[in-house]
């Protein structure tokens, strides 16, 4: 997926006009928020389950070449294939060829953001197979001609009505006077639509929420059923994962699983949880003749020694970025690639270069409200920190905030020539701010007193009358 | 918690913020009376200036090193150190060690630092057992919960408890407390765009509180709240919680000039 990443500021200022988009951001708080909040009251255990998930993970990647190695013998023994992708070009063409050798013309494709990483689709279409999204999210931006929004809500930027103008702007041969002004009716309008393209695809394509490598099997989770239709019916089921998402057990699967659902849409358990271990057997009723698993890379691998290996941890859940305060204000599309909020400020930069993404990890507050709810305890603010770091250390930073914030530490750095700078501009904005109390417009804060009142100060230091008032010899034995 | 030293008398250095010392001294006194009504000595080391946090969250890492050694160094000798905001407080309790973790005689400094470091509030209420204070207050009051202090230090009920033995303050609870105003330190001038759209949030759940005046532990965020407030014409006395604490309200509040009657 080609990257807007660099041009963050202008696609969020793009977002903030967008009327669609602020109601449609407005109306997920409740959605995602609350039902997380319920889910977590009801299970005393859930801070003890982020430790051990947290740890869970940590092991793995701490042995991680052991464990993929085995999880590829395992894979083996079913009777699947893993394919191993060092770039997104190696794992497109590995996807083509499978689908070129069955002579596929259609993919159906459950929800995966591996697909969106490497350009699946587009790819794909271009080479004569036609990939169709099967999830109803997925679905309404892939008839938009969108990328995903977010990464288990990929059409949260839509309201319902947004949708239903492009169900009839798509489905043309329906009866123009149907209704399609509830929820109800747009999913039964795209079930309908989508029934005749599970039958008619030749290959499934699904994501992995994990791979777990005592038995080879691939697990995803969904609420609409259609991973398993997508999976089950076409003559070959292909998995697209990246390395991180190998656990070793199935126990340590259900552990995650167990935060999982709860941290994502506040659920117990996502209504389907399937594992997959190879092809269909003799004895299976149904299932897909072959199976194979395509293990991207992508950069992770150089992400495992670096100091930003615990975004590994991420299993997907999007607590994050429901969580944050600059996701809700400006939407994912603003961050311009695969995934925003604050896992993406964290895991965009270390895959595409933080030169080409250096608003990311720049524009947050650091309120903290991400790491709080992770519940794979990725420390984001610290990471997002360390970006800055980078940033600032290849000067590519922009250089009025580098001069900006030299000059402000050279002064700081020498207390009598700060403090008195410090009076001195202190008393003169007090006696401009005086009359109204604070600054309509004030040149070097343009973009506060664009909106804001910018408050006057007081006019004489802290410092100041500190020691004027206590200038008796005795209190001045501060060093 | 550490050794408590003199128990009866500890020595406080107030770390006052450069915030503080620029825009509202008042804050200050109001720290300064809080601690000394709770038994403390205070005293106020001339050669501070700014904990360094502008530097260390712009990745800034070589000033924000030079800034926290010399805030350490002029403040070991405190028994304790006292910030009034969650903010600066949480920079020197919970980032300071982390700035210096690949050295160790800094880190050790450091870290006996932030030990003895404390936010004005959660130090009045969990260190010296304050649970109540003389101050007269009329009207209801909204308390926003910066993120630093609320995430990093855990404050929440403190200034509440506090808050609630003022006589006459009546405590109106906001809708989406935990969310961030949008201030964001340097944020609200690298992204104001997004900075107003939060804080236009905020407002609109301050405003639907009905209160007469809004609180915080956190002087950026009570400007930027303060400025929002002022801008769309709503008449909220924002001030800082340590104000109403120590009942030295005479101060106009934050962005108003005292001369009209409110």
């Amino acid at each position: 997926m080609r990257s807007t990443s660099h041009a963050f500021k202008d696609n969020a200022h793009r977002a903030l006009d967008d009327q669609v988009l602020q109601r449609a951001m407005g109306i997920m708080k409740t959605g995602f928020l609350d039902k997380r909040l319920q889910a977590i009251e009801g299970l005393p255990e859930f801070d003890a389950l982020r430790d051990a998930a947290r740890e869970i993970k940590n092991h793995t990647l701490a042995h991680l070449d052991w464990y993929l190695e085995r999880y590829e013998t395992k894979v083996k023994e079913a009777g699947g294939e893993v394919h191993w992708a060092r770039t997104p070009a190696e794992a497109c063409a590995i996807v083509l060829e499978i689908c070129e050798r069955l002579g596929a013309r259609t993919a159906a494709k459950g929800k995966t953001m591996i697909a969106e990483e490497i350009g699946l689709n587009e790819y794909l279409a271009e080479n004569g197979v036609a990939p169709v999204e099967t999830d109803l999210g997925e679905y309404i931006i892939q008839i938009r001609n969108e990328p995903p929004s977010h990464i288990i809500a990929p059409a949260i930027h839509l309201t319902k009505e947004a949708v239903a103008d492009s169900f009839r702007a798509t489905h043309t041969a329906m009866d123009p006077a149907r209704s399609l002004a509830e929820p109800r009716d747009l999913v039964d309008e795209a079930r309908q639509v989508l029934r005749e393209k599970f039958f008619a695809a030749d290959v499934g394509i699904t994501g992995a929420n994990f791979l777990i490598a005592e038995t080879g099997s691939s697990v995803i989770v969904t609420n609409e059923g259609n991973g398993d239709l997508t999976q089950l019916l076409p003559r070959a089921h292909i998995v697209l994962a990246s390395l991180e998402k190998v656990v070793p057990t199935l126990e340590d699967a259900a552990t995650i699983l167990r935060v999982l659902a709860r941290s994502a849409t506040g659920q117990d358990m996502s209504a389907y949880t399937t594992f997959s271990t190879g092809p269909r057997r003799a004895d299976d009723l149904d299932g897909p003749a072959e199976y194979h698993v395509v293990l991207l890379d992508n950069g992770r691998s150089a992400l495992l020694g670096s100091e930003f290996r615990e975004i590994l941890r991420c299993i997907r859940c999007g607590a994050c970025m429901n969580h944050c305060p600059v996701y809700a204000a400006v939407g994912g599309h603003a961050y311009g690639w695969v995934y925003p909020g604050p896992m993406g400020a964290v895991l965009t930069p270390s895959l595409i270069g933080i030169e080409n993404a250096r608003d990311l990890p720049n524009a947050s507050t650091f309120c903290g409200r991400c790491e709080s709810v992770c519940p794979m305890r990725i420390p984001l603010p610290k990471l997002m920190r360390r970006y800055r770091e980078l940033d600032y250390e290849r000067k590519l930073a922009p250089r009025a905030m580098r001069w900006g914030i030299g000059v402000w530490a050279y002064f700081a750095k020498r207390p009598p020539l700060y403090h008195f700078i410090a009076a001195v501009a202190a008393q003169v904005l007090g006696l401009l701010g005086r009359r109204h109390g604070s600054f309509y417009n004030l040149p070097l804060a343009s973009g506060w007193t664009a909106t804001r009142e910018f408050p006057a100060p007081e006019g004489r230091t802290f410092q100041e009358l500190w020691f004027k008032r206590n200038r008796a010899p005795k209190t001045r034995a501060t060093r | 918690m550490p050794a408590p030293t003199p128990a009866d008398r500890p020595r406080v250095g107030l770390f006052v913020t450069c915030l503080v010392d620029f825009f509202r001294p008042s804050v200050g006194f109001a720290a300064v009376k809080l601690l000394e009504d709770a038994g403390c000595s205070v005293e106020v080391p001339a050669l501070q200036t700014c904990c360094g946090q502008p530097a260390y969250n712009s990745g800034d890492r070589r000033d924000s090193k030079d800034l926290a050694r010399r805030t350490i160094a002029l403040f070991e000798p405190y028994d304790y150190v006292v910030v009034p905001s969650g903010s600066c407080g949480g920079m020197i309790k919970e980032h300071y060690p982390h700035l210096f973790e690949e050295e160790a005689r800094w880190h050790q400094r450091a870290t006996a630092l932030a030990r003895r470091t404390y936010e004005l509030v959660s130090f009045l209420h969990d260190v010296r057992g304050v649970r109540r204070v003389e101050a007269r207050f009329t009207g209801s009051v909204a308390y926003h919960d910066s993120c630093s202090g609320l995430r990093e230090l855990g404050i929440k009920q403190q200034p509440r408890t506090l808050l609630g033995s003022v006589e006459g303050v009546k405590i109106a609870e906001l809708a989406d407390a935990e969310v961030c105003c949008g201030f964001g330190g340097t944020f609200c001038v690298k992204y104001p765009e997004i900075s107003d759209k939060m804080v236009s949030a905020k407002t609109a759940d301050i405003v639907r509180t009905g209160a007469d005046a809004l609180l915080a532990g956190d002087l950026g965020c009570l400007m930027n709240m303060a400025g929002k407030l002022k801008r769309d014409g709503h008449e909220i006395a924002v001030r800082h919680v340590a104000e109403v604490l120590a009942g030295m309200t005479e101060a106009p509040p934050i962005g108003e000039s005292g001369r009209k009657e409110r």
